[in-house]
């Protein structure tokens, strides 16, 4: 079991013959997603790698062949209406990987998809995988082995490196779901802390947050009030000097909220496991398998 | 990126917001002359250096004469306010101060929306308001396919001025800052103070704003306005070289792939009773190229001891870093010691590439970390 997506899951990719988007399809069916169609303007009726059909609109796509989710590697200028096509085109779950999207477009998408009741994930995020199932977004299959651990992270290579030890230490895991870094992103950690509660495959998760903003916090009252599966987390950027700007738009210091002391003061307060370093996953999650 | 409060204020005046008459000086003579020129018999001369608190830290003088002027323009350009050297002031004439509100509007996480925020304290104590006395503060937010609707401006006008002739006139300031901030792609504007004059005038006084460094290449005009003698010199190579980077003041210098691995590393770095020199992002494109000029950022810092590489390649190929290294090491030896930690992607191949060169590799994270600190420390 899994959550967001599972061998059933039916993909459609925006932006599939892009550097990006090819490569990624690619690596996607090799793991063994289905991938059903893809998106490019102006190339209706080819076809990718000889079996994906390719379709001018998503709105085609969905309708020959039934995709129920969709990936977007189109670059940042045409991210914003990529995902809005693809939740007017009836998609159940959108994975935005496309990294500098400018927020205020974002301000435009999220009631879009919102009151369409489209699941969004990310943009500027490595996506989902359920190992052995099903891959949509980038996160290295290889790294990843089947198991009872739920992974949602705010960052890409913080969530390989974490999911790595675990693997090696022969933890596997239900789900790893990257959800971004941007200041406004479609799915956040408790939306996933929520779907993992609901998994009954998922025994424990693990959860890599940031400095900036208050999501962890809010993730951490949830986690008291709500969940009763153990939860592990850790924070990136404690030792970032406070006001500046960490590579993702969202690890901004502002006020006194956001700091890592903040976070890790919620995480104690709700009980969690608090991991120091990546490494210390394996031992805090072992003891709570 | 920060625009400098003459900046700010000169897109204000473009959406209607009135500002007082004002020049930008880069020289103590420019800053006399401005103020003969702009008239009056008070003026104010002003540090254009993007950091807060620049009243307090000696940065806005008050003056009554253009010979004043003149003395005061030359205390203030060549300071530093937080590290930061004065290039430039802005002369403006003085207004005579009734009260002072404070205006701004954000990109606000938690809504997901453009959040109007609004005091009738404003001025230089704003953060100490917004901390000790919260409800002195009105929040509005916004939904962008409507834009700021006049019922909501007009509420916000009320809850600073009680006349309705300064309400009205403070719901338009606030619709004209909110077209600027859409149109100029902000992720934060404000005034403050906003300001009525004894006459009964409103003006924006001060002004900031702050511009999403993603909205910059479809606004070439908004990216003129960069000014990078402003900022560290490394920080801005690093920007032109496609690299994320931030200067600081330890001595083991960091290339990392991803902003939250990079942060995390850092982390591990003080963990092992190291101190970080810089925060480094390669970002996640195949380059070599990024890690010549990622070494070159990082070797010309004098205070690094040790160089630290932790990759881990998912869109990243490791055996692009590993020829990046050994091709920068090749043109400019390296003075101090390097660990590198590489795994992912093509991690064979990277690890034969090192060796054949003379260097060595781990895959483990915590270990590179540690011989890194412990050879910035003058260890083994």
């Amino acid at each position: 079991m899994s959550v967001f997506i599972d061998k059933n899951t039916k993909l459609v990719i925006q932006g599939i013959t892009g550097r990006d988007g090819s490569f990624h399809a690619k690596q996607m069916m090799e793991y063994g997603t289905q991938v059903v169609a893809g998106v490019t303007p102006g190339k209706g009726g080819q076809t990718f790698e000889g079996t994906v059909p390719i379709f001018n609109t998503v709105m085609d796509a969905v309708q020959a062949t039934g995709a129920n989710t969709s990936v977007i590697y189109v670059p940042p200028p045409f991210a914003a209406d990529a995902i809005m096509e693809a939740a007017a085109a009836g998609v159940s779950l959108i994975v935005c990987i496309t990294e500098g999207v400018p927020v205020l477009d974002m301000t435009k998408v999220y009631p879009f998809v919102k009151e369409r009741g489209v699941r969004l994930i990310g943009p500027n995020c490595p996506g989902l995988i359920t190992p052995g199932e099903s891959k949509v977004g980038i996160i290295p299959g290889r790294i990843c082995t089947p198991g009872p651990v739920g992974v949602v992270s705010r960052s890409g290579t913080l969530t390989y490196e974490v999911v790595y030890q675990l693997t090696r230490a022969g933890i596997g895991q239900t789900t790893c779901a990257g959800i971004g870094g941007d200041p406004i992103n479609g799915t956040n950690f408790i939306d996933c802390l929520a779907a993992f509660e609901k998994d009954p495959h998922t025994k424990a998760i693990a959860m890599m947050g940031e400095i900036g903003g208050t999501d962890e916090q809010e993730a951490a009252a949830y986690i008291k009030e709500h969940m009763t599966k153990p939860v592990v987390g850790f924070i990136a950027g404690q030792t970032a000097p406070p006001g500046r700007r960490m590579g993702h738009a969202g690890a901004i210091i502002s006020g006194s909220s956001g700091t890592a002391a903040e976070k890790l003061e919620a995480f104690a307060a709700a009980g969690m496991g608090i991991a120091k370093r990546p490494i210390d996953f394996v031992e805090l999650i072992k003891a709570r398998l | 990126m920060n625009l400098h409060e003459y900046q700010a204020k000169q897109l204000f005046s473009e959406y209607g917001i009135p500002i007082l008459p004002g020049k930008v000086a880069s020289s103590v003579e420019e800053a006399t002359a401005n103020a003969r020129a702009l008239g009056g018999t008070a003026w104010l001369v002003k540090a254009q250096v993007h950091a807060g608190g620049r009243g307090k830290a000696g940065g806005v003088k008050f003056c009554k004469t253009p010979a004043d002027a003149k003395e005061k323009a030359a205390a203030i350009l060549g300071m530093q306010i937080k590290g930061l050297t004065v290039e430039q002031v802005l002369v403006t004439v003085a207004a005579d101060i009734g009260s002072e509100a404070y205006v701004g509007i954000i990109v606000d996480r938690a809504t997901k929306k453009p959040v109007f925020m609004v005091s009738a304290a404003g001025g230089i104590d704003i953060e100490e308001v917004a901390a000790t006395t919260p409800e002195k503060i009105l929040y509005v937010p916004v939904d962008v396919r409507y834009g700021l609707p006049t019922y909501d401006a007009m509420r916000m006008g009320f809850f600073l001025y009680p006349d309705v002739k300064l309400a009205r006139g403070a719901a338009k300031i606030m619709q004209q800052l909110y077209a600027a901030f859409m149109a100029s792609g902000c992720s934060l504007a404000e005034i403050n103070p906003l300001v009525v004059t004894p006459q009964g005038e409103l003006v924006a006084v001060d002004g900031k704003m702050v511009i999403d460094d993603n909205e910059l290449d479809r606004r070439p005009e908004i990216a003129a306005l960069r000014d990078e003698r402003s900022e560290e010199p490394s920080e801005v190579d690093a920007r032109n070289a496609n690299l994320t980077f931030i200067k600081l003041d330890g001595n083991v210098g960091c290339v990392v792939n991803g902003a939250g691995l990079a942060m995390a590393t850092m982390d591990l770095v003080k963990y092992y009773g190291g101190e970080p020199a810089n925060f480094l992002d390669i970002g996640g494109s195949s380059n070599p190229e990024k890690v010549v000029n990622a070494l070159r950022i990082i070797t010309a810092d004098p205070n690094v001891k040790a160089i630290l590489f932790n990759i881990f390649g998912g869109i990243t190929r490791t055996d692009d870093v590993a020829n990046g290294i050994v091709t920068a090491t090749r043109a400019n030896p390296l003075k101090v010691p390097i660990v590198i930690r590489l795994t992912g992607t093509n991690e064979e191949i990277a690890m034969k590439i090192l060796q054949e060169n003379g260097f060595t590799a781990s895959s483990d994270m915590d270990t590179a970390v540690q011989q890194a600190v412990a050879l910035a420390q003058g260890g083994k």
